[in-house]
């Protein structure tokens, strides 16, 4: 109990008129960090639950993790992958200095290189984004005098897990910067902004940095070597031609092809979700209307046809584990800050992201990956959703009571 | 049939009046408080634009272009210098029809748009639908689609600026970005939402 006594010991300085009275956002987050809150209600009504902020965000990093750890793996694997096919020469940087000094191989055949390997591209990208968007967080709430909490955690993961490998650190540090202060801090913290504030903070970096965002070189992070991520091959050359380019169905479910760190297989985003799911943090609503926006979107598509755009043909069951779908699917779209809050809400709320999502990856050259755009547009509207459903539901029952 | 939807399509989404070109702009935060307001002048918006578009599409064709008054005897004249000022006042004049129209059969909504719908007169958005039209060459019927689908990606954004702001009333916004300077953190923020359909070629 000696940490719970130097706490007891310490807080006095921050509370109001202590010494360190301005610094006791950053006391409460290490002590809330460690420490269950121990802030009750106290003015009626009281509603008691199991579940305070700290547990949702707690269970949110928890559900990431098989996405973590698989997105080190699958980095590794393509680093090792693509060096071995261009040669030693194409192994330089710290990277491979620090495993040669551990003595750690770049065998793509053996899961713990691999898992080092990507451990290094991991660490400073999400390293980076703790601390610059630790330092936003921080200074907004010790000016603005609320707390900073473990909801800083999430977007922090969800960030790092959706960029790319090959980010530069100051991109990284700039994404998180936009996504923290104009995505969520200037709405007054979490819980009140509009918008996702990791999504925010890549779509800023990708309409803003596109040479670095998308195309064929950025996914795996060696130089000279460039893959296309299956979306990208789909668009242009159809899905059938992803078997000439040894991209089978079970690949893509498990994730060992290229795209951005987390978001490659759909096995782990799954896991996440029936984590999610079985805690009810995220609602099954959403989801149910999601996949069924996406599959009978795809199928109306399929339908319908095209001579030109071989996207047109692409089966359901290929959109759901190419690209950030399953990612999105897990983590953002399930997010209840940001979507509509009502349950029929939720159905259409999910329905539209669905729908957005096989429309721009198959009608928009421009962005063959569809996912974050769609549910950053999923949640521009996701407040008007939750205004139609209310006002529908007023009319019914003033119906009922003429 | 194709050629006109992928261009109501084109104008309701990939450029979107409000949000892509930035047109509107006044009424677009002035009016984007209440959702019922935002959807009334959405609607008034459409209503204009899609009758002043064909409007001033058939002033320019007749009389404006060079060679449009031949019917008169006058094949060689060319009153294109004329097109801002008779495009102006169609659309002032179709305004001042709507507000009467509105004054006596729908009094709720002419009450509720207050100054705003004299002023939908000299809105960017209005006026900058009839240059299209001009700088894009369309014949009668794409005008009147373009004005209808430009006018109803108008009012789209505007009600869903006014579903978000109705959100963010339960905001802790800082003192110094409370009011105008939230809104257009937010309208930012949606045009990078819109921006997903950059780049769609129909």
């Amino acid at each position: 109990m000696g940490l719970r006594n130097f706490f007891d010991r310490i807080e006095p300085n921050f509370t109001k008129g202590g010494k360190y009275e301005k610094l006791f956002p950053i006391y409460e987050m290490v002590e809330s960090f460690i420490y269950t809150p121990k802030t009750v209600t106290t003015v009626a009504p009281h509603a008691r639950s199991y579940v305070d902020m700290k547990r949702i965000m707690t269970y949110v990093v928890i559900a990431t993790i098989p996405c973590i750890l698989w997105g080190m793996w699958n980095t590794g694997y393509q680093a090792n992958s693509a060096i071995a096919m261009l040669g030693a020469d194409a192994a330089t940087g710290w990277r491979i200095a620090i495993l040669q000094a551990l003595g750690i191989s770049l065998d793509a055949a053996n899961p713990l290189a691999n898992v080092a390997h990507g451990f290094l591209y991991f660490l400073p990208i999400y390293l980076t984004t703790l601390v610059v968007g630790g330092i936003w967080e921080v200074i907004f709430a010790t000016v603005r005098g609320h707390e900073v909490n473990e909801g800083f955690l999430v977007t922090s993961m969800l960030y790092t897990l959706i960029l790319p490998a090959s980010t530069p650190l100051w991109q990284v540090a700039l994404g998180i910067s936009f996504g923290v202060v104009i995505g969520k801090e200037v709405f007054g913290g979490t819980g009140k902004n509009f918008l996702n504030p990791a999504l925010v903070g890549r779509a800023f970096l990708y309409f803003a940095y596109p040479a670095y965002m998308s195309g064929d070189s950025v996914w795996t992070p060696v130089d000279g070597f460039s893959g296309a991520t299956a979306l990208a091959v789909s668009a242009s050359d159809g899905y059938q031609q992803l078997a000439a380019n040894g991209i089978t169905w079970m690949d893509a479910f498990y994730g060992t092809i290229q795209g951005s760190f987390g978001e490659t297989s759909t096995l782990a985003a799954m896991l996440g979700l029936a984590f999610l799911l079985m805690t009810k943090i995220a609602n099954w609503r959403l989801v149910v209307g999601c996949l069924a926006g996406m599959i009978g979107f795809s199928l109306l598509l399929n339908v319908i046809g095209s001579d030109s755009n071989p996207m047109f043909a692409m089966p359901w069951y290929w959109h759901l584990v190419l690209g950030g779908y399953a990612f999105g699917l897990a983590f953002m779209v399930t997010e209840p800050v940001s979507a509509s809050h009502t349950n029929t809400g939720r159905y259409i709320y999910g329905a539209l992201i669905g729908v957005m999502v096989v429309l721009i990856r198959v009608i928009n050259p421009a962005f063959p990956e569809g996912m974050m755009l769609a549910i950053l547009f999923g949640n521009v509207f996701a407040p008007l959703i939750d205004y139609f459903v209310v006002q529908a539901n007023i009319k019914r029952r003033a119906r009922r009571h003429v | 049939m194709e050629g006109l939807i992928s261009l109501a399509v084109k104008a309701v989404f990939v450029e979107n009046l409000a949000l892509s070109f930035f047109l509107g702009m006044c009424t677009f935060l002035a009016v984007s408080k209440k959702i019922s307001t935002a959807l009334g002048l959405g609607i008034s918006v459409m209503v204009v634009q899609a009758i002043t578009v064909p409007a001033n599409n058939l002033l320019l064709n007749t009389l404006l272009k060079p060679g449009a008054l031949a019917w008169a005897g006058f094949p060689d004249v060319d009153l294109t210098f004329l097109g801002l000022i008779s495009y102006i006042g169609v659309i002032a004049a179709i305004v001042q029809i709507l507000e009467m129209f509105l004054d006596k059969y729908v009094p709720a909504l002419y009450n509720a748009l207050g100054i705003f719908l004299p002023l939908i007169t000299v809105n960017c958005a209005i006026l900058g639908g009839s240059l299209f039209m001009v700088e894009r060459d369309y014949n009668f019927a794409e005008a009147a689609t373009y004005g209808l689908s430009s006018g109803f990606g108008w009012a789209l954004a505007i009600t869903a600026m006014a579903g978000v702001r109705e959100k963010l009333k339960y905001s802790d916004v800082p003192d110094g970005l409370q009011g105008l300077g939230i809104t257009f953190i937010t309208a930012g923020l949606m045009a990078m939402a819109f921006m997903s359909f950059s780049g769609v070629k129909l």
